[in-house]
């Protein structure tokens, strides 16, 4: 069992819901802060780290450039390993061709390695629908599965999570798919590590087909590479006798050279490490050495649609870090749920609408959900200048609107907006006019802001967006220009 | 050096004083700085909420207005970073070549205020006195759009009689964001609540930044938490003199440091 982010309200209204949970926001608020605190830590030890980024940035844009090229040649080397390539269009496409490996093993569960392509395109509820049960072996993983929850972070999707939970959740329900909790389970890190350890190992040593993603492919040798921290990913990879990975179109770099700077630049952005515990490579089959029959599934789900857009495209390069969600104010208080997606924060709000288009309100919302601090773009390891895509996509989206036959308020404010700020005698007309509306705010109004000036307290209607919780300086009775044109410029 | 002031749309109709402060200051450092009244908006607004279309005529408003000067000046790093940023999309997007030639002049000669004293007059000490405990919150565009990086700081701590205290987690977001302060309010508010609690830790008077625009989410926080703690421009502080503190009598705000009438 697992949740769905499918009819997730649009963003200000799933952020409204998160910010009212006072745990969620005690809880994001220290695990952001240590994660940042840890990257930017060995972050400043390495002097080259602009340089670095800068490279693994040029590594991906120049393997996106001629991504058809290398994913050729990627499928050949992989065939000639002795794995079997299939291309996925799309979601439905990719869940049908594990499905189907599964199928024809007859097997009812298989174990995954921690990822992002399958839990973008819903790989465990496809399963589960068809009876075969997948089971999470990364450990956060695990406590989403077990939850009946959603991930919330790229990389610890249970970051919305305190130890007293998962140590409730283990409890509760370790027991309903396999080895239970022990009865004496504490919720220290090392007892709670120690029953999920447990609790797997059962599932690795029976399962006969593993299902991974990869974090890089090489195109030169046809092989993959998943990077991780708790060696459950090197059980899957190695223990079972299929192994079936879906990797995203994106994730091709054409030569090993060009893993240098990305492998540099992964751990120390993602989880804070100089270097991260497992690197796991594998090139089709080897004879007698782990899986015997391995497929790749390459897959395109709107990374297409993303390649296509001239500003947009450079969110391909994503490594799925998370230093973005680490970094980000909007993401540290409302929690990755409010996204509506398996990938939340700064990238998710513009990587969903990048894959999936603005169609729908809820996708079409994400972009909005960055007040352009600028953050993510600070810390990115291969340097997706995420405000500009943000700005991009809003921009598409208000386009995506052009032809409604009743525009939005807000686009009748901005049209009514650009009229005013066309032309500066306008702007002064309108100057005049919240000068008045001043006077009377200074008259009537009675509050204060610290220092004496007059301000307007809660206003009604639209203005209650600003002053429900904020109070607003009365307009002054004479605007800057008014000023300048009655004293020359402060002369007279 | 022709030097204009592009004092934003904000401080045109919410805080002139900060426009007046940049005007008595810079004429104090021997620079005659000129209002282009034609001058609106730098278009932000429609630009950060995707409205590139209506943009257009506001840039094209802005290139008129400033054509031919030396230097643009603005206490503003968000609207400079519009300038210097975003204008060449908006004149990419209204396919006139006029006007990407236009915002190419322009863009460039864009300054945010400590920008242009720092790096353009070559000065730290303004001749600024200002008795008084301020914290000062680097607002994203200035610090990670503009890089004005501790130019202002430099200009703060060479302020006669003020006391600068260090603002805790000084680099986030304050949750202004143009619209996004009402389209995403709940998250701008939970954003800025928290740099209201950084700000009054500080046991600062005031707080102080570049952007009105910033100021007026975090005042108007402090002031609904009855904070007691007030905003103040940086040019405002700047300008401040002997004379001028004298005559206010005192941290009460408005007709002061920029009052010239």
């Amino acid at each position: 069992m697992t949740g769905t982010f499918v009819g997730m309200p649009a963003f200000p209204e799933a952020a409204r819901a998160a910010l009212g949970d006072t745990q969620l926001r005690h809880n994001l608020a220290h695990a952001t802060k240590t994660i940042r605190d840890k990257r930017a830590r060995v972050v400043a030890e390495v002097e080259d780290w602009e340089e670095l980024r800068i490279a693994g940035a040029a590594v991906k844009e120049a393997a996106l450039r001629d991504l058809a090229t290398h994913l050729e040649q990627l499928e050949a080397s992989l065939v000639a390993g002795g794995a079997t390539v299939h291309w996925a269009r799309d979601a439905a496409e990719a869940c049908e061709i594990v499905a189907q490996v599964a199928r024809s093993h007859g097997v009812d569960e298989v174990v995954k390695v921690k990822s992002m392509a399958t839990q973008e395109i819903g790989l465990n509820e496809v399963l589960e629908a068809e009876g075969i049960a997948a089971w999470e072996t990364d450990l956060a993983e695990l406590i989403v599965q077990l939850g009946d929850d959603l991930p919330s972070h790229i990389l610890v999707p249970a970051i919305h999570r305190n130890r007293a939970e998962i140590r409730e959740i283990f409890r509760r329900r370790m027991a309903d798919v396999g080895r239970p909790a022990p009865d004496d389970l504490t919720d220290e890190p090392a007892v709670l590590a120690a029953a999920a350890r447990a609790h797997l190992r059962e599932k690795f040593l029976r399962a006969k087909v593993g299902v991974s993603g990869a974090n890089f492919a090489v195109a030169e040798t046809g092989t993959l590479v998943v990077v991780e921290s708790e060696g459950n990913g090197r059980m899957c990879l190695t223990l079972p006798e299929v192994l079936v990975s879906v990797v995203g179109i994106e994730k091709v770099v054409p030569t090993w050279r060009d893993l240098d700077p990305l492998l540099r630049l992964l751990p120390r952005s993602s989880t804070g490490e100089r270097m991260n515990p497992y690197t796991s490579t594998w090139t089709g089959v080897t004879p007698g050495d782990g899986p015997q029959e391995v497929h790749v599934v390459l897959l395109d789900n709107g990374r297409t649609n993303a390649l296509a857009d001239d500003v947009g495209r450079q969110a391909l390069r994503c490594i799925r870090c998370s230093a973005c969600l680490n970094v980000c104010p909007v993401y540290e208080r409302v929690g990755g749920h409010a996204y509506g997606s398996v990938y939340p924060g700064p990238i998710g709000a513009i990587l969903n609408p990048l894959l999936n288009g603005v169609s729908d309100e809820q996708t079409a919302s994400l972009p909005y959900a960055s007040s352009l601090c600028g953050a993510c773009f600070e810390v990115c390891p291969v340097l997706i200048d995420i405000p500009s895509v943000l700005v991009d996509l809003r921009a598409q989206v208000v386009d995506s609107h052009r032809g409604d036959t009743v525009p939005k308020p807000e686009a009748a404010a901005m049209k009514a907006a650009a009229w005013t700020f066309s032309d500066s005698r306008r702007l002064g007309w309108a100057e005049t006019a919240s000068g008045l509306a001043g006077r009377v705010l200074g008259r009537f109004g009675r509050t204060t802001l610290p220092g004496g000036r007059r301000a307007a307290g809660r206003l009604p209607g639209p203005a209650s967006a600003w002053t429900s919780a904020r109070d607003l300086p009365a307009p002054p009775a004479e605007s800057f220009r008014a000023w300048w044109k009655r004293t020359d410029g402060g002369r007279r | 050096m022709r030097v204009a002031l592009l004092v934003t749309c904000i401080n045109d109709a919410m805080y002139p004083d900060t426009g007046k402060a940049v005007v008595t200051l810079l004429r104090r450092l021997g620079v005659e700085v000129d209002f282009p009244t034609a001058q609106t908006c730098c278009a932000q607004p429609m630009v950060n909420t995707g409205y590139l279309d209506e943009a257009v005529p506001v840039v094209r408003t802005f290139v008129d207005a400033f054509a031919g000067y030396d230097a643009i000046v603005t206490p503003s790093g968000s609207c400079a970073g519009s300038a210097r940023h975003q204008h060449s999309i908006v004149a990419r997007r209204s396919g006139d070549p006029g006007l990407v030639a236009a915002v190419a002049e322009t863009g460039p000669r864009t300054y945010e205020l400590s920008e242009f004293l720092v790096d353009v007059l070559g000065v730290t000490d303004v001749g600024a006195y200002f008795p008084h405990r301020v914290t000062y919150h680097p607002t994203c565009h200035s610090l990670r759009m503009l890089g004005v990086g501790d130019r202002p700081r430099q200009l703060l701590e060479k302020v006669r009689g003020l006391t600068l205290v260090d603002l805790p987690q000084a680099e986030e977001c304050c949750g202004f964001g143009g619209t996004f302060a009402v389209k995403n309010a709940d998250t701008s508010v939970a954003m800025g609540s928290d740099k209201a609690r950084h700000v009054r830790e500080t046991g600062a008077e005031m707080v102080a930044a570049g952007d009105n625009s910033c100021l007026m989410h975090i005042g108007g926080l402090l002031s609904r938490e009855r904070s007691g703690v007030r905003t103040v421009h940086l040019a405002e502080i700047l300008a401040a003199t002997e004379d001028t503190e004298s005559r206010s009598g005192g941290p009460a705000v408005g007709a002061r440091a920029g009052d010239l009438a």
